[in-house]
């Protein structure tokens, strides 16, 4: 299993290296949202001291990069199965479950590496965090890539359309997006958002990021996040491999 | 010895929660013996793709059993990976990949080791004349050579069958024949079974040692090429000679005529079996009348297929 893994992964990344200029793509739309939207927000937030407003908004930059470095590989392996690639895959012995798993490592990987510039990037602006939190928030980032990436990777192999699989993307994103406080604290909402939003996985994420970022490396936040994080991976991954394993 | 070993395999589906069962296969009996080249017939809907589809492990049989490659095919369908070959429709290959990467990835695919992987590689190269291209991406190749490359992934592990599933469509008449000359060699270098499905009844002629002919989820003919031809479709003689009419019942009285009609006054139109047999014989006894011309086309596989298929249409 660890062999096909690899061997999955090893194809998938020398695809994505071959083309580079994918993942600074994937890059520029949180860049620019710190460079253009942080100063307005974190101004916005003027009653927070400077630092504070950068260690609740870049958490949220975060989620927001890697909720859209994820969702859309779905679109690559409807293009996989339609040039015959999955299909052949199928056939050999190699691990199912290995199929899925070695893409969704190589975008885990992707989105690792995007997130890593983002922070770099953040510091400047005037983010400061620990070492521990920085790394903690890698892994909520790396969690929750593998579990949308998985998902995506699911529902395109279940829809094998580009035309059903838009649609189906852009109405679960945009409330996904607005309920996890990615843009403002959720705290600020009205009761009726506010309780809303509870249903909404990513938005313990962002705070369980923010908490990690505060130095709060054990706070009820960071493991709260952390439980929804694991069990979404496990769901989706479930539903990720079933896909591939199914003859149909 | 059987490599592929089917009884009674059906495949049935449903469209939606409520649709009306659709009988894809309706339980067909199978069998290729080893190094056997069998040529798998049929319209479009017919089935072919389903069955191919079931014996590969990509669909789930509803009822019946086979044996594939000495393995059952529902009981353990991980041994049965190990040991077939599958060459799908329309391509195989990421357009992004050089040649030898997937190659590479095939034989890991397989769990071979390093030596094998290296041999292997070099010998399906080899064998499919693919050594100048290795370092090619798939994208950039020919379709003739493109499609070359999917065959040398489904040969890569030597499996004891190869099922190739229309091989040669879309590509130019002379990527074609060395497709062809490709495929003939497998068998005599390898002894590898193949189930060819093809739409070209030429190409089926060429190359398979049986043919099977499906039809309406049915398998409706399985003989070779040749009885099918000579059984089905016949030999088609056309003659020219004065009172044509009158020579009609003397023809049919022949045991290798099958069928005698006048045309007009002057001309014949007979169906013979063994073409060239059959008209020394009608010659023979049409002897002291003058034939002014006389024409043996000899029967196609085609005539064949579509007599056979449209009785079900």
């Amino acid at each position: 299993m660890l062999r096909d893994t690899a061997a999955v992964f090893t194809r998938q990344l020398r695809l994505s290296l071959r083309s580079p200029f994918w993942i600074l793509f994937g890059l520029f739309q949180p860049v620019v949202f710190l460079a253009f939207y942080g100063p307005l927000m974190t101004r916005a937030l003027a009653d927070l001291p400077a630092r504070q407003a950068w260690q609740l908004f870049v958490p949220g930059v975060l989620v927001q990069l890697s909720l859209f470095g994820s969702v859309f590989v779905g679109f690559a392996v409807i293009a996989e199965w339609r040039a015959g690639v999955v299909e052949r895959m199928r056939v050999t012995p190699v691990s199912r479950l290995a199929l899925l798993l070695g893409r969704v490592l190589r975008d885990v990987l992707v989105v690792l590496v995007q997130a890593a510039l983002l922070l770099a990037v953040a510091v400047p602006f005037g983010l400061r965090a620990g070492v521990g939190g920085i790394l903690l928030a890698l892994a909520f980032v790396g969690l929750m890539a593998l579990s949308l990436t998985a998902l995506s990777y699911g529902l395109g192999l279940a829809l094998r359309s580009e035309d059903a699989m838009a649609p189906v993307l852009n109405t679960a994103l945009m409330p996904l997006l607005l309920l996890s406080g990615v843009f403002l604290p959720m705290t600020l909402a009205p009761a009726w958002l506010r309780d809303l939003s509870l249903a909404n996985p990513f938005r313990y994420v962002v705070e369980a990021i923010r908490s990690a970022f505060a130095g709060d490396l054990g706070s009820t936040a960071v493991l709260r996040g952390g439980a929804v994080l694991v069990l979404l991976a496990v769901l989706c991954v479930g539903y990720g491999a079933r896909t591939f394993r199914q003859q149909s | 010895m059987a490599v592929v070993e089917a009884r009674g395999l059906a495949c049935t589906y449903r469209v939606g929660r409520r649709g009306q069962p659709v009988h894809a296969v309706r339980g067909i009996d199978l069998d290729i013996g080893s190094g056997e080249i069998v040529g798998f017939l049929g319209p479009n809907g017919a089935g072919k793709t389903s069955t191919l589809r079931m014996l590969t492990t990509l669909l789930r049989p509803t009822a019946g059993t086979a044996r594939v490659a000495g393995t059952d095919l529902l009981g353990d369908p991980a041994a049965v990976r190990r040991r077939i070959g599958y060459v799908p429709q329309g391509g195989s290959t990421d357009g992004g990949c050089t040649v030898e990467e997937e190659l590479r990835f095939q034989a890991a695919a397989y769990r071979m080791d390093r030596v094998r992987t290296r041999t292997r590689i070099e010998a399906v190269c080899e064998q499919l004349d693919l050594l100048d291209l290795t370092h090619r991406r798939a994208g950039s190749l020919s379709g003739g050579q493109r499609r070359r490359l999917d065959i040398a992934l489904g040969l890569l592990h030597e499996p004891a069958v190869l099922f190739l599933d229309e091989p040669t469509t879309g590509l130019d008449p002379h990527s074609r024949a060395n497709l062809w000359d490709h495929i003939r060699r497998l068998r005599a270098e390898s002894g590898t079974a193949v189930l060819l499905c093809t739409h070209y009844l030429d190409e089926a002629d060429a190359l398979a040692d049986r043919i099977l002919v499906m039809s309406e989820g049915r398998l409706i003919a399985e003989d070779t090429a040749e009885n099918l031809k000579t059984r089905i479709a016949g030999d088609i003689v056309t003659l020219e000679l004065d009172d044509a009419e009158s020579a009609v019942p003397l023809l049919k009285a022949l045991p290798l005529v099958r069928e005698a009609a006048a045309l007009g006054q002057e001309t014949l139109r007979l169906t013979v079996n063994h073409g060239g047999q059959g008209l020394a014989e009608v010659v023979a006894a049409l002897a002291g009348r003058t034939i002014h011309s006389l024409q043996l086309v000899p029967a196609t596989l085609e005539e064949a297929f579509l007599a056979l298929t449209n009785q079900d249409a």
